[in-house]
């Protein structure tokens, strides 16, 4: 059994299968849409439209590059807030046309910088959790490699969220938490076990509803054992949440946030 | 695995030293000590029950900053913690608070935090960093919940998400506007992924607030940032700021050891929050309830008794 910060890394491998190849290889007649029609293109946020076992959909994903030139080019899969108000254009239209909604998740977090603070960061993600947890139609999100904070969750407000098995979700990195609750950012493998950030973890917290194994080493070792156990699983999940009245979705996904907390009173 | 490893695997690049200058220099600034709190409170040679302004220098008396906590010099905003802010909106009397016994639990069975809540509560007189409740500002009955600076610097945990979510729920069931005083240094880290989620708990109760098409205002008060901003300081139908309070999402460290640059002095500050779009009006403390009041009136809501 791996240790938590051996899943740190898994998730963080730069080999680690990223949201376009899992787009590829799941959808059929994927069209990649850009823009957010406001400001700019925000190559870290990639969407579109696609087939789902003859189902339209609207799919959303965090990319991360495999080499230096791609990493530039998505900044390292940390989106600007253009990046969030682009996936937040493609969930209304998917609304509008009532299609169902796939989040792939894979990002260390927000980017932290100039631009996207007089951009407005915190907004970007505010609206995009406000959005996604009253939006009529069926949601779900997956973390493919790292759930980075906010960052990750202006794309996981949804129906239901999975975990591939190596990912990570966490409010910070076990470096950044070390670093600020214990002034050491060398305790970071400590930091990991205790912050409850693997797919194991976060299953026993209930805080996601599902665990997609991957290959031993992770899912770059067998890509379409991961990819094609996601694929079944996506397609039947979508059946089953779009046999929900709308009312009845929204009033669980409401009640699936809603609980989250611990407290005595 | 170690730092420059990490990164030679991860970037493939094989500039060791070049890494090796990189990793340093984000080392040093994660090993900065982050966000002391603030200057005011640091005790210099001042003689008791008087306070050095950390703007004009000026020493004084403590009972000049009145209840508004202003400086009489130099007009800077000290900050003011809940229960003082709710006397300063709230009619007299009419407060009813919410959830008075709510306290924190320890999701992640984090060392220390209980202790540190328990610490943190005696010293503030405080069970956690909000208040809710329901008051009439200028006879308009509305829900108000107040953030606290003092109590571990605002920050969000399950008692603030848990709080917060609420009041929008109570003021959704009646009808009822809300208002809501940021300022939160972010989530509570020792509650990790818990907190985390207060984000989206208290946003879908926002939207249940909003679909019912009763009113939000925001008042962003120093320091709104972190997990706060990313998610109801910024939801607000109506925002206003308090002059000169710090707003933003991430870090200044951050932002400066990602771009490695030493950042202006007007960044995230209200009066940029303004300038870039992000809130709606800058109001002087003075003047707050009273604009309230107006914003209150003009969306129609019935007026009881002052």
């Amino acid at each position: 059994m791996a240790n938590a910060f051996d899943r740190v890394k898994i998730a963080r491998k730069v080999t680690r299968p990223t949201a376009r190849d899992y787009i590829e290889h799941i959808f059929e007649d994927f069209i990649e849409f850009h823009g957010d029609r406001g400001y700019a293109d925000d190559k870290a946020v990639i969407g579109g439209i696609a087939d789902l076992d003859g189902t339209p959909v609207t799919v959303v994903g965090i990319q991360k590059g495999k080499t230096m030139e791609e990493n530039l080019e998505v900044n390292f899969g940390s989106p600007h807030p253009e990046g969030y108000r682009k996936a937040l254009r493609l969930f209304r239209q998917a609304e509008k046309f009532g299609r169902p909604i796939i989040c792939l998740i894979n990002t260390s977090g927000a980017y932290c910088g100039v631009g996207a603070e007089e951009r407005g960061q915190g907004e970007a993600i505010a609206k995009n959790l406000f959005e996604l947890s009253h939006i009529k139609v069926p949601t779900i999100s997956v973390i493919i490699g790292e759930g980075g904070s906010g960052g990750a969750l202006a794309l996981a407000v949804t129906d239901r969220v999975w975990m591939l098995e190596n990912s990570v979700y966490s409010v910070l990195s076990p470096e950044g938490f070390s670093s600020i609750l214990w002034k050491d950012p060398k305790r970071y493998k400590e930091a990991a076990d205790v912050m409850k950030l693997t797919a194991q973890d976060l299953y026993e917290l209930r805080i996601i509803e599902k665990i997609i194994k991957e290959a031993r080493g992770g899912a770059q070792n067998d890509f379409g054992f991961t990819a094609n156990l996601l694929k079944n699983s996506l397609e039947k999940e979508i059946k089953t949440l779009s046999e929900k009245d709308i009312d009845t979705l929204l009033e669980e996904r409401y009640n699936r946030f809603r609980r989250f907390g611990e407290f005595t009173e | 695995m170690s730092l420059i490893d990490n990164l030679k695997d991860r970037l493939k690049v094989s500039d060791v030293e070049g890494l090796k200058k990189k990793a340093k220099a984000i080392k040093d600034i994660v090993s900065n000590k982050p966000g002391k709190n603030e200057a005011e409170e640091k005790k210099e040679e001042v003689p008791a029950g008087f306070i050095k302004c950390p703007d004009c220098g000026n020493i004084i008396e403590k009972k000049d900053l009145g209840k508004l906590r202003i400086c009489p010099k130099c007009a800077r905003l000290f900050r003011l913690n809940a229960k003082d802010r709710i006397k300063t909106i709230a009619d007299e009397g009419s407060f009813e608070e919410f959830d008075v016994n709510m306290e924190a639990k320890d999701p992640l069975n984090f060392p220390g935090y209980p202790e540190k809540v328990k610490q943190t509560q005696t010293k503030s007189g405080s069970k956690d960093a909000v208040r809710t409740g329901v008051c009439t500002i200028g006879g308009y009955r509305t829900v108000l919940a107040v953030m606290d600076s003092t109590f571990m610097m605002g920050s969000m945990g399950s008692v603030v998400g848990e709080k917060i979510t609420r009041a929008f729920e109570y003021a959704c069931d009646k009808s009822l506007p809300i208002v809501v005083f940021t300022c939160s240094g972010g989530a509570r880290m020792q509650e990790g992924i818990v907190s985390l989620m207060q984000m989206a708990k208290v946003s879908s109760a926002v939207a249940r607030h909003s679909d019912k098409g009763l009113l939000y205002v925001t008042v962003l008060t120093d320091p709104t940032t972190g997990g706060v901003t990313a998610s109801y300081a910024m939801l607000g139908d109506i925002i206003l700021s308090e002059p000169k309070a710090l707003i933003g999402f991430a870090g200044r460290r951050v932002i400066e050891g990602t771009i490695k640059q030493k950042l202006p002095d007007d960044f995230q500050t209200a009066e940029f929050s303004l300038s870039h779009g992000f809130c709606d009006a800058i109001v002087e403390r003075e003047k707050l309830r009273g604009v309230l009041k107006r914003i209150l009136k003009l969306h129609g809501y019935k007026k009881e008794a002052e």
